[in-house]
C-alpha cells in the first residue's frame, strides 16, 4: 500500500517536471490555445520577410534570400518525409525538379499567361511533383527504412538519367529555359525585377510553410509521427501505416513541386543538376543541418547552409570539405541539428539560468572557434602547397598574405591552434558542470 | 557468335566487379542492417591507393597493401564513427554513411586533385591473351575474372566451412547469445566491417587501371551497387552474385547491340510517324538501347521492386 503510494506520487512528481521543462510536451506546444502565441512567430516572419530587402539593398544579398528562401519550401517539404515521417528519401530532388520542368513547359507555352498570372504558375509545379509522388509513392511507401531509402535513389538516378534521354521534356545536357517576363501584369507586376520576385518568393514560403505547418497538426500529420516512432503500434490502432506514408510523401511531393516552380520562375532555367542525386543529397544535408527534430530546424538549416554556400565558397575552393565534415559532425555530435541545439537551452531560459552559462560558454566557445578557424588555417595552408602554381608561394589567409613555404607561418599557426585547443579541452569540465547545474531545478539558490 | 561470346566475357569481368563490391556491402547490410553508402567510396580509397604505391613499389605490392590499408581504415569508421552513431537510430546511421561518402570525395580531392590519375595495368599483364574472330581479349581481363572468383569461393569458404565463418554468422543472427559463449561481438563487427571494406578496396584496385581513378569513380559505381543487391535481395550473397552477374552482362550486351527503339516498336506493328519533330513522342522512337544502356539496371530495380520488394533471392523484409 505505502510502496504504491509512493510509486504514483513520485510518477506524478515526474509528471509536472516535465509539464515545465520539455518543451516538446504537447501541453507547452499548444500554447493552451493561446491565439498571440499561436499567430506571433508567423507574424514576425512576414514582417521579417518584408523588410529584409531595405536591410540588405544590393542585388546579390536579393539574389542570396531569393535562393535561401526557395531552400526553406524544399528543405521543409523534405522533413515532412525525414522528420515528421521518418523516411529517408536520397532522390527528392527528382519531384522539385520535374515540377519546374513543367512550370517551365508552362511559361513557354504562350497561351498560358492570357489566362492566369505568374503567382500562380508554383501551383502547377506542385500538382507536377504530386502527381509523380503518387506514381512513384504507390510502390515505395510500403515500408519505410533501407527498402525506401534505396527505392528512392533508385527512382532518382532513373529520372535524371532520363533527362539526357528524354529531350523532349527535360532538354538534354543543356536543359530548358523560359522567360517569366511574358507574363501578363500582375497588378501593375511585371517581375522584370529581382526584388519583384523576392516578394513573390516570399508570399509563397509565407504561404508554403504556414500549409505545412498546419499539415503537421492534421490527423494524417499526427499520424506520420507515430508511424514513424511505431509502426506496429500505430498498426494495431486502426492506422494503415503505409497510407500514412503515402499521404505525407504525397504532400512533400506538392510543396518540394512548389519550391521548383519558384526556382524556374527565379532563374528561368532548369538542367539536370536540378535533378541529380547531388541535389538530392544536399537538401538532405541542409535539413539534417538544421534539425529534423523541429518544424522550424529546416529553416534554419536552409538559411546556414545557403550562407555558408554563398560566403564560403566567395572565400576558398575548399568550401564543400568544410560542409561535409559539419554535416559529419552534426550527424555524430548533435543529431539535433542546429534546431536540437537552440532547443536544449529552452529549459536553461525557463529555469532562470541562462545568465550562469554565458562565462562558461565564453571561456570554452571562444578557444574553440579559434581552434577550428587555426585546424581550418592549417588545411588551406597544406592544399596551398601541394595544388598551386609552381612559384607561386604567396597566399592570402584571414586578410594576412604570407609565404605558404616559410617556417614561420606554420609554427604561428601550428601553436595557435594548439594552444587554443589545449585551453578548451582544459576548460570543457567547467561548461559541462555549469550546463549541468543550469539545467538541474533547483540546483542553485 | 563470336561477338556474343567476346561480349559474355566483357560482361562476366563488370559483373564480378560489382560483385566484389557488393559482397563486401552484403555482407555488411546483414551485420549491421544499415547500408553502408560509402562502400564504393571505400573503393574510390583502394584505387588511389594502390596508384600510389604502385608509383614506388609496383602494382603487386599495391594489390597487396592497398586493400590492406582501406580495411583498416574501415574498422576504424566502424569503431570511432558507426558504433557512436548506432545509438540514435537506423536513419542517423544512413545518414552518417552517406555524409562519410561525400566527405571521401572531398578528401580525395585534396590530396589528389580532380584530374584523372595515371594508374594503368601492370607490364606484366598488358599483353592480349586470345583472340575471338579478330576480337582481342587483353590478359587483365582474364586476370580479374580470376581474382574476382578465388575471392568469391574463398568468402564463401570461410563463411560456410571454418569456425570463424560460424561465429561471424551466429554473431550476425543471435550476437547475445554469441556474447554470452565468450566471444567479443564488437570486434567481429569490426572485423567484417574493415573486411568488407577490404574487399571493397580490392575491386579498387584491380578496376582503377580499366575504369580509371578519378574522384567521380565512387560516384559512378555507387548507386549501381545498391541497384544490385535490391535486385539480388537485401543481405543474400548468392543474390549479389546473380545481380551483379545480370547487370554486368545486361549493359554489356546493351551497349554493344545498337538496337533501335524504331526498330522494335515497328516490329510490333507500329508505324513510325511522318513528322518526327513536332510528335510528342520523338524521343521514345529515337531512342537506341546504348543511350539507355546505364539506366536499364534502375528499370530493372524499379519492376524487380514493384512485384518482388524482396529481390531476387532475399528472405527478410525491410
Amino acid at each position: 500500500m505505502t510502496q504504491m503510494d509512493t510509486k504514483s506520487d513520485v510518477k506524478g512528481a515526474r509528471g509536472d517536471e516535465q509539464i515545465t521543462t520539455d518543451p516538446r510536451s504537447p501541453a507547452q506546444q499548444m500554447g493552451a490555445g493561446n491565439m498571440t502565441l499561436t499567430f506571433a512567430p508567423w507574424i514576425v516572419a512576414a514582417v521579417l520577410l518584408a523588410i529584409l530587402p531595405f536591410i540588405f539593398t544590393n542585388n546579390s544579398s536579393i539574389t542570396i534570400m531569393n535562393q535561401m528562401w526557395i531552400t526553406v519550401i524544399f528543405a521543409l517539404a523534405y522533413n515532412m518525409l525525414l522528420g515528421q515521417g521518418g523516411m529517408l528519401s536520397f532522390g527528392h530532388a527528382v519531384y522539385a525538379g520535374v515540377g519546374g520542368f513543367a512550370c517551365m513547359h508552362i511559361m513557354n507555352a504562350s497561351d498560358f499567361f492570357s489566362v492566369l498570372p505568374l503567382p500562380v504558375l508554383p501551383v502547377f509545379g506542385g500538382l507536377f511533383g504530386m502527381g509523380l509522388a503518387i506514381i512513384v509513392g504507390s510502390f515505395s511507401t510500403r515500408s519505410a527504412g533501407t527498402v525506401f531509402a534505396m527505392i528512392s535513389l533508385g527512382v532518382g538516378e532513373l529520372i535524371a538519367a532520363c533527362s539526357v534521354i528524354i529531350v523532349a521534356f527535360f532538354g538534354g545536357e543543356e536543359g530548358i529555359s523560359g522567360d517569366r517576363t511574358y507574363a501578363q501584369p500582375f497588378f501593375g507586376v511585371e517581375f522584370l525585377q529581382q526584388i519583384e520576385v523576392y516578394y513573390l518568393i516570399s508570399a509563397w514560403v509565407l504561404i508554403s510553410a504556414a500549409l505545412m505547418y498546419l499539415w503537421s497538426r492534421t490527423p494524417v500529420g499526427r499520424m506520420a509521427n507515430a508511424v514513424r516512432d511505431n509502426p506496429e503500434r500505430a498498426e494495431f490502432l486502426g492506422y494503415s501505416a503505409r497510407w500514412v506514408r503515402f499521404y505525407s510523401f504525397v504532400a512533400s511531393g506538392f510543396f518540394a513541386g512548389v519550391a521548383g516552380g519558384l526556382f524556374a520562375i527565379n532563374y528561368e532555367i532548369l538542367t539536370e543538376e536540378n535533378l541529380n542525386t547531388a541535389s538530392s543529397g544536399v537538401i538532405l544535408l541542409v535539413t539534417f543541418l538544421g534539425g529534423v527534430g523541429f518544424f522550424f530546424g529546416p529553416i534554419i538549416g536552409a538559411i546556414a547552409f545557403t550562407l555558408l554556400q554563398t560566403v564560403l565558397s566567395l572565400q576558398t575552393d575548399l568550401w564543400a570539405f568544410y560542409a561535409g565534415t559539419l554535416f559529419v559532425a552534426t550527424v555524430m555530435f548533435f543529431p539535433g541539428g542546429l534546431a536540437g541545439l537552440l532547443m536544449m537551452h529552452v529549459p536553461v531560459f525557463r529555469l532562470g539560468n541562462a545568465r550562469s552559462l554565458i562565462v562558461p560558454y565564453f571561456k570554452t566557445l571562444l578557444p574553440a572557434l579559434i581552434g577550428i578557424l587555426g585546424l581550418a588555417a592549417l588545411v588551406e595552408m597544406v592544399f596551398h602547397v601541394r595544388h598551386a602554381a609552381p612559384g607561386d608561394d604567396e597566399m592570402t589567409l584571414f586578410w594576412t598574405t604570407f609565404d605558404s613555404h616559410a617556417v614561420l607561418p606554420w609554427v604561428i599557426a601550428i601553436g595557435v591552434t594548439l594552444i587554443a585547443l589545449g585551453i578548451t579541452r582544459a576548460t570543457a569540465p567547467g561548461l559541462r558542470e555549469a550546463w549541468n547545474e543550469a539545467t538541474t531545478p533547483g540546483a542553485r539558490a | 557468335m563470336d561477338l556474343i561470346l567476346v561480349n559474355i566475357i566483357d560482361g562476366l569481368v563488370t559483373g564480378l566487379l560489382l560483385f566484389m563490391l557488393s559482397a563486401g556491402l552484403t555482407l555488411i547490410f546483414s551485420m549491421m542492417g544499415v547500408l553502408n553508402f560509402a562502400h564504393a567510396s571505400f573503393y574510390m580509397l583502394g584505387a588511389y591507393f594502390a596508384y600510389q604505391i604502385s608509383q614506388g613499389l609496383g602494382f603487386w605490392m599495391g594489390l597487396l597493401i592497398a586493400p590492406l590499408i582501406v580495411g583498416v581504415l574501415g574498422a576504424g569508421v566502424e569503431r570511432y564513427g558507426l558504433r557512436r552513431v548506432h545509438q540514435y537510430g537506423h536513419v542517423p546511421e544512413l545518414i552518417f554513411t552517406f555524409g562519410l561518402a561525400l566527405l571521401i570525395e572531398e578528401l580525395v580531392q585534396f590530396v589528389w586533385g580532380k584530374n584523372q590519375m595515371p594508374y594503368f595495368v601492370p607490364e606484366a599483364l598488358n599483353f592480349s591473351a586470345f583472340a575471338i574472330a579478330g576480337n582481342s581479349i587483353p590478359a587483365y581481363k582474364i586476370f580479374m575474372i580470376f581474382i574476382s572468383l578465388a575471392i568469391f569461393i574463398g568468402l564463401l569458404f570461410i563463411l560456410t566451412r571454418t569456425r570463424v565463418g560460424m561465429i561471424i554468422q551466429a554473431a550476425l543472427s543471435y550476437p547475445r547469445t554469441v556474447e554470452a559463449l565468450g566471444h567479443n561481438v564488437p570486434l567481429i563487427f569490426m572485423g567484417v566491417f574493415g573486411v568488407g571494406t577490404a574487399l571493397a578496396g580490392v575491386a579498387g584496385v584491380i578496376a582503377g587501371p580499366v575504369l580509371g581513378t578519378f574522384p567521380g569513380m565512387a560516384f559512378v559505381l555507387g548507386s549501381i551497387v545498391f541497384v544490385t543487391i535490391v535486385i539480388g535481395g537485401l543481405g543474400s550473397l548468392w543474390g549479389a552474385l546473380v545481380a551483379s552477374l545480370l547487370i554486368g552482362w545486361i549493359t554489356t550486351f546493351a551497349k554493344a547491340y545498337n538496337i533501335a527503339m524504331a526498330d522494335i516498336l515497328n516490329g510490333i506493328g507500329f508505324a513510325t510517324p511522318e513528322n518526327l519533330d513536332d510528335n510528342l513522342f520523338r524521343d521514345l522512337w529515337t531512342v537506341t538501347s546504348p543511350q539507355i544502356a546505364d539506366i536499364l539496371p534502375y528499370i530493372l530495380m524499379v519492376l524487380i521492386l514493384i512485384f518482388r520488394p524482396s529481390g531476387l533471392f532475399g528472405k527478410r523484409h525491410s
